[in-house]
């Protein structure tokens, strides 16, 4: 920034008088910053959320296939009185619950040793070891992972000696691998925000008098709080709408994502599946609103 | 920090077994890469560089590569322009619905990928948009946006400005100001940004199945319908292992130009 050269001459022509007019009328300028961004959003997104929305109202013809464009509350009174759906979104939220808390337990000591262990060097090395990773694709990582827990497969055949066996495929495999993918999302944003605590206050903390413990329990974890929420906002609805890796390590689990894909798919039923869809809408918006009031958005 | 040497030890077992964890799965691409069964089993077989072979002249991997790394430049490059028009916005502005704003941007990323995979597509089908590369674009772009907002947000938060007050009673105009100030002290969140963005649609493959018309063949759908087949499983795996090797150089460069950019900034401040 030092090096900026001398721009006092400035330029003539038609860029000046529209600076000047932007420079003065602060409000056209936040006209012209949010236009193009919130249309996007907002026609792009918040529309074909409300199509989707407006569609789970909808029926289809049981003979023909065909979408009957009537209002109809058919598909949330399934929903609601099926006993099979309310254990699939239990089991689905229980899921992205354990997992979240399975990424937390591992990646907060690891970001934490990151941040405010390692030497500047590891640091580096431990961050492109972290991101490296998320470059893997997601379905080979996925598929790897039944090399993995198959019966005779890598687990048993690190673990064996220890006398651990592979939980084969179902829910605790579905547990592992969501845990084992999304886990460097739960890293970076927990590694950032500790990164961003000064270590002055943790020094400060043990001049008081504080044992590591205390200082931990009193400082860090307050402060690095919202940074885990955040990291949870993407552990918890990665896991809340994954269907290609509960396929392929699941076994016959059944979780949301899978009944929404299958309605649209072979059931050729988007209205149900809309109707489905606004289970996991909701409970994101509710974590949203919750995560909000954390202060967890600053640190995504 | 100080910590006893029982913490300290703790933590590097902690971070060892969490890479391990990381690791021994992609390990195990890589292992399966010259394994020369058909299909992969453990323990391999045998040792071949046959899929290596195959893998570099395979027409449908190149097609999809080129396909991919369409969409995800093209998402990126909407990303960086949408997200940091917001962030200004957002940064230097007070206005009503400021932080539903917030929330709105948040949004495509929170909500699953089916979600805004059927959500796009039924609106597609609404306005009689028909599938292609395009739509392609619009949904990665759309999660996509998130990325880019943040690391820019949290630029100009540090960026003091009264740098570009300066820059103003020097006589230079915003656009000036914008190019010789604003953009180098933005440009590594940008950087940061651009690259997560890249990644993000690069991996994608559920907003994708909802949004690729049926001559769409990005590399993750490739992969998806090549990994179940006998003769194409090793060569997909062979893939994956070029990817992860090529993409360290983009994330190392990264690492290294945003912390040179936040020394030079911290420096510059004092």
């Amino acid at each position: 920034m030092s090096s900026a050269p001398a721009v006092a001459g400035g330029r003539g022509g038609w860029l000046r008088p529209l600076s000047r007019v932007l420079h003065r009328r602060p409000r056209l300028r936040l006209a012209l910053l949010l236009t193009g961004p919130l249309g996007w959003l907002l026609v792009a997104y918040i529309g074909s959320l409300a199509v989707l929305l407006l569609s789970a109202l909808w029926s289809t013809d049981s003979f023909t296939g065909e979408l009957v464009r009537e209002p109809t509350t058919d598909n949330f009174r399934t929903l609601l009185s099926s006993e099979v759906y309310r254990a699939i979104t239990l089991r689905t939220l229980g899921v992205a619950a354990g997992v979240t808390v399975v990424d937390v337990l591992l990646g907060f000591p690891i970001a934490f040793y990151m941040a405010k262990v390692a030497s500047p060097r590891w640091r580096r090395l431990l961050l492109v070891a972290v991101l490296t990773p998320l470059w893997a694709s997601y379905l080979v990582k996925a598929y790897a992972w039944r090399v993995m827990l198959g019966s005779g497969g890598v687990l048993d055949w690190l673990l064996g000696p220890l006398g651990v066996h592979t939980p084969g495929y179902g829910l605790a495999g579905v547990w592992i691998v969501l845990s084992y993918l999304w886990l460097p999302y739960m890293i970076l944003p927990i590694f950032a925000g500790l990164e961003r605590l000064p270590d002055s206050l943790l020094e400060a903390s043990s001049d008081l008098g504080a044992g590591a413990w205390r200082t931990f329990r009193s400082v860090i974890l307050p402060l690095a709080f919202p940074a885990v929420v955040a990291g949870s906002i993407f552990t918890f609805s990665l896991s809340l709408g994954d269907y290609v890796a509960v396929n392929i390590v699941g076994g016959k689990t059944q979780m949301i994502g899978n009944v929404i894909y299958a309605s649209v798919g072979a059931a050729n039923d988007l209205p149900f599946a809309a109707a489905l869809a606004t289970v996991p809408v909701v409970v994101m918006l509710a974590y949203l609103l919750l995560a909000r009031r954390a202060g967890a958005f600053e640190s995504l | 920090m100080h910590l006893s040497p029982a913490a300290r030890l703790a933590l590097r077992l902690v971070t060892a077994a969490g890479l391990a964890f990381v690791y021994v799965p992609l390990l195990v691409v890589v292992i399966s890469s010259f394994n020369s069964a058909r299909i992969f089993t453990w323990p391999p077989d045998g040792f071949t560089l046959e899929w290596w072979g195959r893998a570099w002249d395979n027409p449908g991997a190149r097609a999809a590569l080129s396909a991919s790394l369409r969409a995800a430049l093209g998402a990126t490059a909407i990303a960086l322009v949408l997200g940091t028009l917001l962030s200004f916005a957002v940064q230097r502005h007070r206005f009503f619905g400021r932080e539903a704003v917030n929330l709105l941007v948040v949004l495509p990323i929170a909500l699953p990928g089916i979600v805004t995979g059927i959500a796009l597509q039924s609106s597609f089908r609404v306005l009689g948009v028909s599938l292609s590369l395009w739509t392609i674009v619009v949904g990665h772009a759309t999660f996509c946006v998130v990325v880019v907002f943040n690391n820019v947000v949290a630029r100009l938060r540090r960026v003091s400005r009264s740098l570009e007050e300066a820059s103003m009673d020097l006589g230079a105009d915003a656009f000036e100001t914008f190019r010789l100030v604003t953009f180098p002290a933005l440009r590594s969140a940008l950087l940061a940004g651009g690259l997560l963005a890249f990644a993000l649609s690069f991996d994608e493959i559920i907003v994708t199945t909802f949004t690729a018309g049926p001559g769409d063949q990005t590399l993750p759908l490739w992969i998806f319908t090549n990994l179940t087949r006998p003769n194409q499983a090793p060569v997909v795996n062979v893939v994956a292992v070029l990817l992860i090797a090529v993409s360290v150089v983009p994330i190392w460069l990264a690492q290294r130009l945003s912390e040179g950019a936040l020394r030079g900034g911290a420096a510059g401040a004092h």
